[in-house]
């Protein structure tokens, strides 16, 4: 339903995973978890609610002004804060930019 | 817990046949996630036969209920906080932890626990039915939000999931009451301890939630399609430019309402005690003790009963907000702004309401998960100009100041604006405060899940009615009954000659003139003093009281009030009054809702002297700069 994640900023090239942060991706954005930069226990949290190593995260809608933003994952939408999301280290593949 | 950090070795092969026990158990823990359906079931068992408290020394609220058994055996119901993990972090986790683990005096260890987990969305769930198995209590997987599976085209199969777990599974739907009798046989018969073919290591997250997969793949789980509908009105609740629009109007109604409707009924209450007071009055025998009854107890027992029906309009909107899943998508909307305060968008709904009265604001703040929020939240929710203010203002603000002048007709309007003004500012800059410092948050994420949108249920909405009128005419009510009756005491102690003393030489009144030297920094006298002292069980109770003063002096009988007034104070002495009125923390029932909510004295006690102090500070400053 929405442009892919390609379309915006710099360029990523379709081959090499490319890391990036929840924050990076655009509405309709697809991407796969690599880790989060956060404390043991926050990182728990987070883990606890699907925020896992190699799950697939997807962007949603946001509160206006973009933050803090709505992520699908793992059947839950949740909702993070930017200084949460930039926490959250993701690579994106040519498979997960593709509109849904 | 950690007892059994890997459980592969000691966890015997599939156990399908559950070995038949003996006895019933007698106390059952509900448990589940938060968003899992956990307080609907557990009000579909219990209905009306709940009890609400808190547990011993903590925030978290404790829920007990007796379900009747279908051979009318009683079992008593514990409702536990809705948790991810049982690893004890927060509070909540903690609470449920100890229950479970039978460490809480307070609490009977349950004989039997029912996991409720989300059927939509099983593979997370079950992510905490591996702590909970390994506890080795008997246990019921309980899987909610049967129809929305069904709806959405997922499915698993039970016999499957509960040869996997090694516990009994039922597939219900809480909300339509689909499946409970289910439960109840369940927990009618006897219950086995659990028997999972395995379980993973319980402080690995990734590694459980890989076996949760691993489950729910062995009982075939498909997941339902994603939720059309809610995606659907998502788009126009958090549109950028409808979805703000939507929330203002969804805020404005909530306030509105509380103001404008539930004004008139708290006024309508107030009248209605007023009336039968003095009806009771001409009945009853002229004596001292008519006069406790009806000017100590039935006036404490009304100033009580009067914000019912406030409190229960503003908990009928947050049931409708909350159950239908529009309350985390206008915290979603309020975060940002609250942000900036150090708070959070749970914060928004409880600090408007607190225009209107700071009780239910505070009764509200349950929403905010996190603890130190929730705290903050509570204390600058009082400073918000509430309805109780409102008669103070009126009566001072036009004694002294015209309708003329540089901002002519509006003037006084514009003094009362600025009274709003200054107690929200005071708000800000005390959560601010108090975020950097004390309640500092340190940089726990803030996480807020957006649970799909469901029809409130009539049931619900009307439990969660009753619970809140019962938790706040209790606990309100015995502190400030008890307040009540003290300040009638001392309203009427020294009797002479068997009769009340006159106001000014009665205990009120000595009080009042001991505590003038004090108060004489703010440009106030004794009789203001005593005005102050009867206003900490209320706000507006000076207004009433300051009547009584000036009807009992001859020299100022036939003057009127603002007259009178006038005659009292100077013009910063007035100026200082409304500001010590905007600060100070004049209201029992606040201070015993404080005292609830938090779960000891430490802080309400802090809060009144916080406040307390503020108000002084801020009467000094205005009346040395008024003059």
């Amino acid at each position: 339903m929405q442009l892919s994640g390609n379309s915006s900023g710099s360029p990523v090239p379709e081959t090499a995973p490319v890391l990036a942060t929840l924050m990076d991706l655009g509405r309709g954005d697809a991407a796969i978890l690599e880790h989060i930069e956060l404390p043991g226990d926050d990182a728990r949290r987070l883990m606890e609610l699907g925020f896992l190593p190699g799950a697939r995260v997807t962007a949603g809608l946001s509160a206006p002004g973009g933050d803090p933003r709505v992520f699908q994952v793992d059947g839950s939408e949740i909702a993070l804060r930017r200084e949460t999301a930039r926490r959250v280290k993701v690579r994106r593949d040519k498979k997960t930019s593709r509109p849904k | 817990m950690s007892q059994c950090g890997d459980c592969r070795s000691c966890a015997p092969a599939g156990v399908l046949e559950f070995p038949a026990q003996t006895g019933t158990p007698r106390a059952v823990a509900v448990i589940g996630p938060p968003n899992s359906g956990k307080t609907t079931l557990f009000n579909r068992l219990t209905g009306l036969r709940q009890k609400v408290a808190n547990f011993p020394g903590v925030t978290v609220e404790q829920h007990t209920g007796v379900a009747e058994l279908p051979d009318g055996r009683p079992l008593q119901m514990i409702d536990l906080p809705g948790i991810y993990s049982l690893s004890p972090r927060s509070e909540d986790e903690q609470v449920a932890y100890d229950v479970l683990n039978g460490l809480r005096p307070d609490t009977p260890k349950p004989e039997a626990i029912l996991l409720v987990l989300d059927s939509t969305n099983l593979g997370r769930h079950l992510m905490l039915a591996a702590p909970i198995l390994a506890l080795g209590i008997p246990t019921l997987i309980v899987l909610n939000f049967a129809d929305d599976l069904r709806r959405r085209a997922g499915k698993l199969e039970l016999t499957a999931l509960s040869a996997e777990l090694g516990a009994p599974v039922v597939l219900i739907s809480a909300r339509q009451g689909e499946g409970i009798g289910r439960v109840f046989d369940f927990l009618a018969g006897a219950l086995p301890k659990p028997a999972p073919k395995q379980l993973p290591i319980l402080q690995d997250v990734p590694k459980c939630r890989e076996w949760a997969g691993r489950v729910g793949a062995e009982a075939r789980y498909r997941a339902p399609l994603p939720p059309a509908w809610t995606r659907r009105l998502d788009c126009i609740f958090l549109h950028p430019v409808a979805g703000p629009l939507i929330f203002l109007l969804v805020v404005a109604g909530v306030f509105e309402t509380i103001f404008v409707a539930g004004g008139p009924v708290t006024d309508w209450v107030q009248s209605l005690f007023d009336r039968s007071g003095s009806w009771l009055g001409a009945m009853l025998p002229h004596s001292v003790l008519t006069s406790l009854l009806l000017d100590g107890i039935w006036r404490g027992v009304g100033s009580v009963v009067k914000f019912l029906p406030q409190v229960l309009l503003l908990f009928l909107f947050i049931g409708i907000l909350e159950d239908s899943g529009y309350l985390a998508r206008a915290a979603l909307i309020a975060d940002r702004t609250m942000a900036r305060v150090g708070l959070q968008g749970k914060s928004f709904i409880p600090l408007l309401s607190a225009y209107a009265c700071a009780v239910p604001a505070i009764m509200a703040t349950r929403t905010i998960e996190n603890k130190r929020d929730r705290i903050a939240t509570i204390l600058i929710a009082p400073f918000m100009t509430c309805s109780a203010r409102l008669p103070v203002y009126t009566l001072v603000i036009p004694a002294f100041l015209p309708n003329r002048g540089l901002l002519g007709p509006f003037t006084q309007a514009a003094a009362m604006l600025g009274l709003y003004v200054l107690g929200f500012v005071v708000a800000v800059i005390t959560a601010k405060v108090l975020k950097s410092s004390v309640l500092k948050s340190g940089r726990t994420p803030f996480l807020l899940e957006m649970p799909s949108y469901r029809w409130p249920t009539f049931q619900s909405l009307g439990l969660r009615l009753v619970d809140r009128s019962k938790v706040f005419l209790r606990r309100a009510g015995t502190v400030i009954l008890l307040a009540m009756v003290v300040l009638w005491l001392a309203e009427n102690l020294p009797t002479q000659n068997g009769h009340a003393p006159a106001i000014e030489s009665s205990l009120a009144g000595t009080i009042g003139r001991t505590i003038e030297p004090a108060i004489k920094p703010l440009g106030f006298n004794w009789r203001i003093g005593i005005g102050l002292i009867t206003s900490l069980a209320a706000r507006e109770t000076i207004v009433g009281t300051m009547a009584t003063i000036y009807g009992m002096e001859p020299d100022t009988q036939k003057m009127d009030m603002q007259k009178a007034l006038h005659a009292d104070l100077t013009a910063g002495g007035a100026v200082a009054l409304l500001i010590f009125f905007a600060f100070a923390m004049q209201c029992f029932s606040t201070v015993a809702v404080v005292r609830r909510e938090t779960g000891g004295w430490k802080w309400p006690a802090f809060q009144f002297a916080y406040m307390g102090a503020l108000a002084y500070a801020g009467a000094f400053i205005a009346f040395h700069l008024v003059g």
